[in-house]
């Protein structure tokens, strides 16, 4: 910018109180920067007498940070400076030469700061020249937060209510286990991660002839008992979810061989063997497991086939008399667990039917092998 | 009408007459299935016929004539400390109440400055005579100026002033204002003012940097 302004033909001369109604913070400084006047907003700022100081005893330069005399703020191109002593209100400034031998005139501003200027040193409107927009900048400044405000509000309940429609949408209501689309997400981020994890179906064994007999109530209490129990017999991160009316699927993280997964089964068949009371009306029921592993790249399988497989699985148990667990590993092979008869089942009824009546399950089986370490047909290996 | 507005006369409703009022109010009003249970949301702009639907039946069920209840509402907008926001923002106005009078014309550039989607009708403020003052208020829904009554005496009251103000009744609109609103239910009223003394009483302390109580 070129402050080296031609004098005017007549020169523009006018009282200080006039320049103060029209720069409230002026300054006007004598050639070796001595302070002749001031605005009457800088007097309310620096609240001693200055007038006949030195700028620089008043004010810390910060730009430009030396001067010799009035002209080099002149020549700076913006003048930014500080009150000496706190709050340390900041400004800045642009000056322009008076006519010959009459020193500088510096107007000054506030900036950004006017919001802490105005706070600090109490202004109001008065206090601004009328064409000044800092009352616009402040008003705007709080429109600006009361909107802001409320915003956040809006954020804030829009934020709950989606968080809690997802985990509604991932949540079966009657058991407040994972539901399908729970699973199928979770297999997904898994198959994806590159990590190995079991897989386990469940099925339970006579659960129609509850609901038939006892009613759906009784049915709803099993579920919810049995639900229990699959969450106490798991680790906590994993995911028991139910995908059918009594399916439930277990994806157990990181598993990479079937030793934990012939733990857990081993445990739920036992613990579902206990019958579950309804209004002091034993349900027995019992479960019927089938289990896979989803092997690590490059060997992995997709969701469909994985949990195709399980329910392969699954049928072999019940094929085999119930309450027992089939794990099928990548090769193909199997293993059935227990693996003594089932005297309690009567071998000629067709697995998978409803028609079942309501009786003790066949728990024999269970307790009388549980000591004893599972036998393999074929070898079984986690890891290809 | 924006969610702003709607906002306003809803927590009027509910701060003024209590909850259940306001639940009552919005079934009524057939409206309690579409807005869900929080009611209007601030940031989004309703069909006019949400606004009248809900006013109706406030009107009906509190048993009080519209212009009165609308006048409350004003009056609430100013006082009620839920609403501080807004008051601190209509100080910024003038340092006086005649300031704040000659500044009504800028409130809703002000407030589209600040909500570009709040569209406030045009203000037109005259000095008819010393210390009287007419303001007209160009093609508003109707019952507009009884809110701007409410506004206006709760506002002198706040900076100490002492005034009588008067709805002077509503003529069709004319087209005057800017804003292209010439929908044929939208009306031209004024206000007299007449401001007896600017500093009858202290009023209410304004910091032009203070914070809102929220």
């Amino acid at each position: 910018m070129n402050r080296a302004l031609p004098p005017p033909a007549i020169p523009l001369a006018l009282e200080a109180p006039a320049v103060g109604v029209l720069m409230p913070m002026f300054l006007w400084l004598d050639g070796s920067c001595r302070i002749r006047a001031a605005g009457p907003t800088l007097h309310k700022i620096i609240r001693r007498p200055f007038i006949g100081a030195s700028l620089t005893s008043v004010f810390h330069l910060r730009r430009p940070v030396e001067i010799r005399d009035a002209d080099d703020l002149v020549r700076a191109n913006r003048i930014r400076l500080s009150v000496t002593g706190p709050p340390a209100t900041g400004f800045k400034g642009v000056a322009v030469p008076l006519a010959t031998g009459n020193g500088v005139l510096i107007n000054l501003s506030f900036g950004y700061g006017v919001h802490d200027a105005v706070r600090d040193h109490g202004l109001s409107d008065t206090d601004f020249a009328a064409t000044d927009l800092a009352i616009e900048l402040l008003y705007l400044l709080e429109a600006k937060n009361a909107v802001m405000a409320e915003l956040d509000r809006t954020n804030h309940a829009l934020r709950g209510a989606k968080q809690e429609a997802e985990a509604q949408a991932l949540t079966d209501a009657l058991t407040g286990l994972g539901n399908r689309r729970a699973l199928e997400r979770a297999m997904a981020l898994q198959t994806a991660s590159g990590r190995a994890f079991g897989l386990m179906q469940m099925d339970l064994d006579h659960f129609k002839a509850v609901n038939d007999t006892l009613g759906h109530a009784a049915g709803d209490h099993v579920l919810s008992v049995v639900a229990r129990v699959l969450r106490e017999t798991v680790r906590h991160h994993d995911l028991v979810a139910r995908v059918g009316g009594d399916e439930f699927v277990i994806l157990l993280h990181g598993l990479a061989d079937f030793g934990p997964i012939r733990r857990i089964g081993l445990s739920l068949l036992e613990r579902l063997a206990e019958p579950i009371f309804f209004e002091g009306q034993p349900c027995a029921v019992s479960a019927s497991l089938g289990a896979v592993l989803q092997c690590p790249p490059p060997h992995e399988r997709d969701a469909e086939t994985l949990l195709t497989e399980a329910d392969r699985a699954l049928y072999l148990s019940k094929n085999a008399g119930r309450s027992r667990l089939t794990m099928i590993d990548v090769k193909g092979h199997t293993e059935t667990i227990p693996d003594t008869p089932s005297p309690a089942e009567d071998p000629t009824e067709p697995p998978g039917q409803g028609a079942e009546p309501v009786r003790m399950p066949p728990s024999g089986p269970v307790r009388a092998n549980q000591t004893g370490a599972p036998t393999r047909d074929k070898p079984l290996t986690g890891t290809p | 009408m924006h969610g702003l507005i709607n906002k306003a006369i809803q927590a009027f409703l509910s701060d003024a007459f209590g909850a259940a009022a306001w639940d009552r109010i919005s079934r009524h009003a057939g409206l309690a299935q579409d807005l869900g249970c929080e009611g209007f949301e601030a940031m989004q702009t309703y069909d006019p016929h949400l606004t009248e639907a809900i006013l109706d039946s406030a009107s009906a069920l509190l048993d009080r004539p519209r212009a009165s209840l609308l006048e409350d509402l004003g009056t609430y907008l100013v006082s009620n400390p839920r609403v501080a926001a807004l008051r601190r923002l209509l100080r910024f106005g003038g340092v006086s109440f005649t300031d704040f009078l000659h500044s009504l014309d800028d409130l809703p550039g002000r407030t589209r400055l600040a909500v570009p989607e709040l569209l406030l009708p045009e203000l037109l403020t005259e000095e008819t005579a010393p210390g009287r003052f007419n303001l007209t208020i160009l093609s508003c829904p109707p019952g507009f100026g009884h809110v701007m009554l409410g506004v206006l005496r709760a506002l002198a009251d706040d900076y100490g002033a002492l005034t009588v103000a008067e709805h002077r009744g509503a003529t069709p609109a004319s087209g005057a204002g800017r804003t292209d609103r010439r929908n044929p239910g939208l009306v031209d009223e004024s206000i007299e003012i007449e401001v007896h003394d600017p500093a009858f009483h202290d009023g209410r302390q304004f910091d032009l940097a203070g914070v809102a109580e929220a």
